[in-house]
């Protein structure tokens, strides 16, 4: 099945596909930001693919991609928090040139089969074609990935925040956005007002990540 | 004085017919609508970033929680994506149950859909009929699981434990003489699957007793048919799934055309619309229920022949049996390594999918090999439904939109995730 798809995705854009590869019986496929467009509508209209319907968008920050947290060598003789490092978002930040990823998710009820895409957006601007006139339905996907992880998608006509609050600041799916959050908020008596203010509680991890 | 041509109504939060924290910001032309703009977000709670600090099995509560009505079927999408990754497949009997128990599940959001959009529409009877039924559906759950709806039943491999052979039973009280303790007990003394059995024998005529208060009811066709049409074109742009999409006559569902676990060995139908409005998809997911009704039995069948383990019998993957604890070293060891630890998920990336109550709800994990998820990303069917809201009230009044928002069945758990 997802043999026969990649054969097709050969036969049409064999120069466009940066990378190919098919786990667990599901084909994924990475093109370049500037083809994303034409790929998309090709992969739509084309007799041998119909991808009506564009299932899910979401964003990936690939940051802390095979990292982990803990550190058995010297440390395990004295004890847990000792064996804990912390993740390291600045040495992981200076080669982010493929940091964040947007990755479609396409279905064809016609011919029954899916297809997922995969797209770095541009490390400096964060720009990444959307593909609405494309799949109509996209509209709030993209808003979301921009919402969560700052992706910009070029050409959206309405691309707000969508499920962060009103005014809020930063993008809370990128894996350098702390769990705990920023800010806290508590009404205030004396002014009489909703006050904002940096947190007071501490990050903890209960179970270290562990890569075996 | 100026002419007021457009005004803008602020619907919700918290309005009845908002099906929990919808906020909509209206345009209106006099009554009728010229713009919807639904602000969601108000119920987020970062479940997909809360998944990525802790092991893969602590975050199957965390499914339940976000469709809060159809619990086990979100559940089922998180853990048959993780099976994928490593590579595993539960036992027979464990993707029966599971099918039964998603089946249940179907009848259970349903139920509460059609209680809720009757309340929404004039129909309060409904409500009260409705929850009558799920009544028993949730004592099901409770024998299972020990919870009436956050089950986390499922689980990597199988299912959490096999089907009690006793249902638990109504006990004696000042407000029941001893003859309605023994009508309440009547139908729970055999297993649960006896209990259910006995349900499925009596649902039928449930459904035909909602159908004869709504089908043909001229309040109820005059809310419903004609509201919310969508073409099958535009379902397909618009990224609508399940009753959404086949109310508007496109026959499309998951159980059959990929089917996961047990289905395919399932007899059942998938109804299909023909106008792609409100009443059609009313239609659909009544006559739902009704194949849901099929499903559980052919399962209740097979279930009650076929005994057998319910989860795979490897511990670094599902617990070792807590008596093995207590004399063997080793199952000890594997208990304590997955509950403080988990297990490793080899590095890759997959995408499951199952035919919820509510569409497509899918589940994209990515794994750089660690006991965590690297990304969780949760396709909700909801999510991409009230974002055609736009669409589909455009033109209507204002008493639609309530019909409208009913006919989608939101629920914003999973819309906010």
């Amino acid at each position: 099945m997802s043999q026969l798809l990649m054969d097709l995705v050969d036969k049409h854009f064999a120069d466009k596909v940066l990378d190919k590869k098919i786990y667990r019986g599901q084909l994924t496929i990475e093109v370049d930001k500037s083809d994303l467009l034409s790929v998309c509508e090709t992969l739509r209209d084309n007799d041998d693919f119909q991808f009506e319907q564009l299932i899910d968008l979401c964003g990936v920050d690939y940051l802390t991609y095979g990292q982990d947290e803990w550190s058995t060598h010297e440390a395990s003789g004295s004890g847990f928090e000792r064996g804990r490092a912390s993740l390291d978002f600045d040495s992981a930040k200076e080669d982010s040139e493929r940091r964040f990823a947007v990755v479609y998710h396409l279905l064809s009820v016609t011919l029954n089969h899916r297809i997922r895409v995969r797209v770095f957006a541009d490390s400096e601007d964060m720009m990444v074609p959307s593909v609405i006139d494309i799949w109509n339905g996209v509209n709030w996907f993209e808003r979301e990935a921009f919402d969560l992880f700052g992706i910009l998608f070029e050409g959206h006509p309405d691309l707000r925040r969508i499920l962060t609050d009103y005014g809020f600041i930063g993008h809370p799916f990128r894996k350098d956005f702390p769990v705990v959050g920023e800010l806290e908020m508590r009404y205030d008596e004396e002014q009489e007002q909703c006050v904002y203010e940096p947190v007071t509680i501490e990050e903890r991890i209960l179970v270290p990540r562990v890569i075996r | 004085m100026a002419e007021i041509e457009h005004y803008t109504l602020n619907f919700g939060p918290q309005h009845p017919a908002a099906h929990g924290v919808l906020r909509m910001i209206l345009e209106m032309d006099g009554e009728t609508i010229e713009r919807a703009d639904p602000h969601v977000g108000l119920l987020h709670r970062a479940t997909e970033k809360l998944a990525e600090i802790k092991p893969y099995n602590q975050s199957i509560g965390y499914m339940d929680r976000l469709d809060y009505v159809s619990m086990m079927c979100n559940e089922h999408a998180y853990v048959l994506a993780i099976e994928k990754l490593l590579g595993i497949e539960a036992p027979k009997r464990a993707q029966y149950i599971r099918v039964m128990f998603a089946e249940i599940t179907r009848i259970l959001n349903h139920l509460m859909w059609l209680g809720a959009h009757g309340l929404d529409v004039g129909a309060m009877t409904m409500f009260l009929y409705c929850f009558r039924d799920r009544e028993p559906l949730m004592d099901a759950y409770e024998a299972v699981s020990g919870t009436r709806m956050h089950a986390t039943y499922y689980r990597p491999g199988g299912v959490y434990r096999d089907l009690p052979d006793t249902m638990p039973q109504y006990e004696k009280s000042p407000w029941r003489n001893d003859k309605k303790l023994k009508e309440l007990n009547a139908n729970r003394q055999g297993s649960l699957l006896d209990f259910l059995w006995d349900f499925t024998e009596q649902f039928d005529s449930s459904v035909d007793e909602y159908e004869s208060l709504l089908t043909e009811n001229r309040i109820w066709k005059q809310r419903l048919v004609g509201i919310g049409v969508v073409s099958p074109e535009r379902a397909f742009q618009l990224g609508l799934t399940g009753p959404m999409l086949r109310g508007s006559g496109v026959a499309w569902d998951l159980r059959k055309m990929q089917p996961y676990d047990a289905y395919a060995e399932m007899d059942f139908d998938v109804p299909v619309g023909r106008n792609g409005d409100c009443y059609d998809r009313y239609l659909v997911r009544v006559e739902e229920m009704r194949q849901s009704n099929r499903i559980i039995r052919q399962c209740i069948e097979w279930l009650q022949k076929n005994p057998g383990p319910v989860m795979i019998d490897d511990h670094k993957i599902a617990p070792p049996k807590r008596a093995d604890m207590k004399n063997d070293m080793e199952s000890l060891i594997h208990h304590f390594k997955l509950f403080t630890e988990g297990y490793c998920v080899p590095e890759g990336e997959t995408y499951a999918a199952v035919e919820h109550p509510k569409g497509e709800f899918g589940i994209y994990l990515m794994s750089d090999g660690a006991n965590k998820p690297y990304r969780l990303k949760i396709r909700a069917p909801g999510f991409a439904h009230i974002s055609a809201m736009d669409e589909l009230a455009k033109g209507h009044m204002l008493a639609d939109v309530v019909a409208i928002i009913g006919t989608m069945d939101i629920v914003f758990g999973e819309i906010d995730r």
